[in-house]
């Protein structure tokens, strides 16, 4: 199967500025992939490239096989793009600014479609109120429902979460989710790690405009941390075999302790019984892509 | 959620149709602004022209000043607001940022210029009208070719409309376009002979007036009313012509660039 996107070490400059030094990648359709990397690590520029909003300085871009500066044509129709920036026509209603997309789209009657898009985003009481004078929440929906006038099969979304409340993120996930399952490729960049996590089947992350880590979420959580355990003492009073392992002293006063695996509990407590204290509150915890994320930035 | 890959028929007639309706509306929506007030300008300038040059000036022999002035003001106001048009619509697209929504679809370069010069004639040709609409009630006015006239102002606001894309393309902020404004197109027109005849001009600047092309848009679209003209119109036309074609082939090859819009 032609694959949904595919980059082939491209380069980007800006003046002496290197936004993308070399960034090749393959993302499969049907995939829910995520692209992390710090501000500046060259996420937007790729997106850009991919959208035609930017052309590369060397290297090749294509969408479901289709070159993004030899077709176009067929590479911006297979694709749609959520923006970071909260940008709107303030001539235009809802309606209108989705009728006129699809128009842009070659697709001159597309009613069904934009009610249908509009009903999802809990837009419809809003259809006829001017861009203008709508939230930001309301305006980000907007801007999702404006990406998929054209059924792209490949939608990207460019930290589509930043500054938007909690019910509306969960509204817009669920929604996505909803997508990715319809059989559309989605490509996310966000800033929160934790989102990425929970929805993201493959990972790559930028730093300084090249791919640093790119794997399965659930490879790059495994190799990158052991798992913690954390402990509440009574009396408080860690035994001092022990105390390498603290990585950190929490706020409530319990230990964070460094384990290889899981089998490392049973030693753990082995010397905890030995040296008379009492485990008050214990809790084993999983390496979270955060730290993943900052392992990987400190290394690279 | 329907089918992801849904095949409709799109056609980029469609497309370009979009990108010129959204244009119009864009200017038509505030038309207040876009048309009656251009219109209200013409009409001062011949307010006070009129009255304090009446008797003063005789361009054309057995033609009034009034309606020697009138069709000059009334190219003025279409060539004008055929570079406002355009150059406003993208440079506001740019600094709002929602010019992405015209950059994403499969817009070709060449529908991209269509639309966007095509609505900018649009607003000169309503706006000139309008300013006909206006005086044809108190200044008698002859209409003798006015085939020449209306291949004229299409000519001039297409050279406008064109100029206005590459000054909004080109402008990042909006001094840049007032400058672009206020130090070329305003002077330009002014000294093209919108309110006079340069024969009334000494010869080194009437020799200068013939290095303006908005002199040759004012003075032919006159000839369609008066059937006379200080150059010959079909010089004139030649002249107005290859502007726009060289112009319009500018701004193509500019756009397909992607110089300053796909940067």
């Amino acid at each position: 199967m032609v694959p949904a996107i595919q980059v082939q070490d491209i380069f980007k400059h800006y003046g002496a500025v290197r936004a993308l030094a070399g960034v090749s990648l393959e993302i499969a359709q049907g995939e829910f992939f995520g692209l992390l990397g710090p501000n500046g690590a060259g996420k937007t520029t790729l997106i850009s490239i991919l959208a035609g909003l930017t052309i590369a300085s060397s290297g090749s871009a294509s969408v479901l096989g289709f070159d993004v500066r030899e077709r176009y044509r067929e590479a911006r129709r297979a694709l749609g793009v959520v923006p970071q920036e909260l940008v709107f026509d303030p001539f235009f209603t809802v309606r209108e600014t989705l009728a006129i997309q699809s128009g842009y789209f070659g697709i001159r009657d597309n009613r069904g479609w934009i009610e249908e898009v509009m009903h999802h985003l809990d837009l419809t009481e809003k259809a006829d109120t001017n861009m203008r004078a709508l939230s930001g929440g309301m305006k980000r929906r907007v801007l999702v429902a404006q990406a998929l006038v054209h059924k792209p099969p490949v939608i990207v979304l460019d930290e589509p979460t930043a500054g938007v409340d909690v019910e509306l993120r969960q509204a817009l996930w669920r929604f996505v989710r909803r997508l990715n399952a319809d059989g559309h490729t989605i490509v996310l960049t966000t800033h929160y790690l934790e989102e990425a996590e929970a929805l993201c089947g493959r990972i790559a992350m930028l730093k300084q405009g090249r791919i640093v880590a790119l794997d399965t979420t659930q490879n790059l959580l495994r190799m990158h941390s052991g798992c913690y355990v954390e402990l509440r003492l009574e009396p408080d009073r860690l035994p001092e075999r022990l105390a390498p392992r603290v990585v950190e002293r929490r706020a409530n006063g319990a230990y964070r302790l460094a384990l290889g695996d899981y089998n490392d509990v049973e030693g753990l407590m082995g010397e905890i019984r030995a040296s008379g204290v009492r485990v008050q509150e214990m809790e084993v915890m999983q390496p979270d892509l955060e730290e993943v994320f900052v392992q990987i930035m400190q290394k690279a | 959620m329907g089918n992801a890959h849904v095949t409709r028929h799109p056609s980029p007639i469609t497309g370009f149709y979009t990108l010129f309706y959204k244009e119009w509306l864009r200017f038509w929506k505030v038309s207040v602004q876009t048309v009656l007030a251009p219109v209200l300008t013409a009409l001062l300038y011949l307010l006070v022209f009129s009255q304090t040059l009446r008797g003063h000036m005789e361009a054309f022999p057995g033609v009034s000043y009034p309606s020697f002035l009138v069709p000059g003001l009334a190219m003025m106001s279409v060539l004008q607001n055929a570079f406002a048009n355009s150059s406003s619509s993208l440079m506001q697209s740019k600094m709002t940022g929602n010019i992405i929504f015209v950059l994403l679809p499969p817009l070709s370069h060449r529908e991209f210029f269509l639309a966007y010069l095509l609505a900018a004639m649009a607003r000169g040709m309503v706006v000139g009208l309008g300013v006909f609409a206006a005086t044809v009630w108190v200044v008698d006015l002859p209409l003798a070719r006015p085939l020449w006239a209306l291949a004229f102002a299409l000519a001039g606001s297409g050279i406008m409309g064109a100029l206005g894309i590459i000054a909004g393309i080109q402008s990042e902020k909006i001094d840049q376009l007032a400058a672009f404004q206020n130090f070329i197109i305003l002077p330009l027109t002014f000294l093209s002979g919108v309110f006079y005849s340069i024969q009334s001009l000494p010869p080194f600047w009437q020799g200068l007036s013939h290095l303006n092309p908005i002199f040759y848009m004012i003075d032919g679209f006159r000839y369609g009313f008066f059937g006379q003209a200080d150059v010959s119109p079909a010089l004139s036309l030649a002249i107005v012509t290859a502007c726009f074609f060289v112009l319009s082939w500018l701004t193509l090859w500019l756009i397909k660039s992607g110089y300053k819009l796909r940067h």
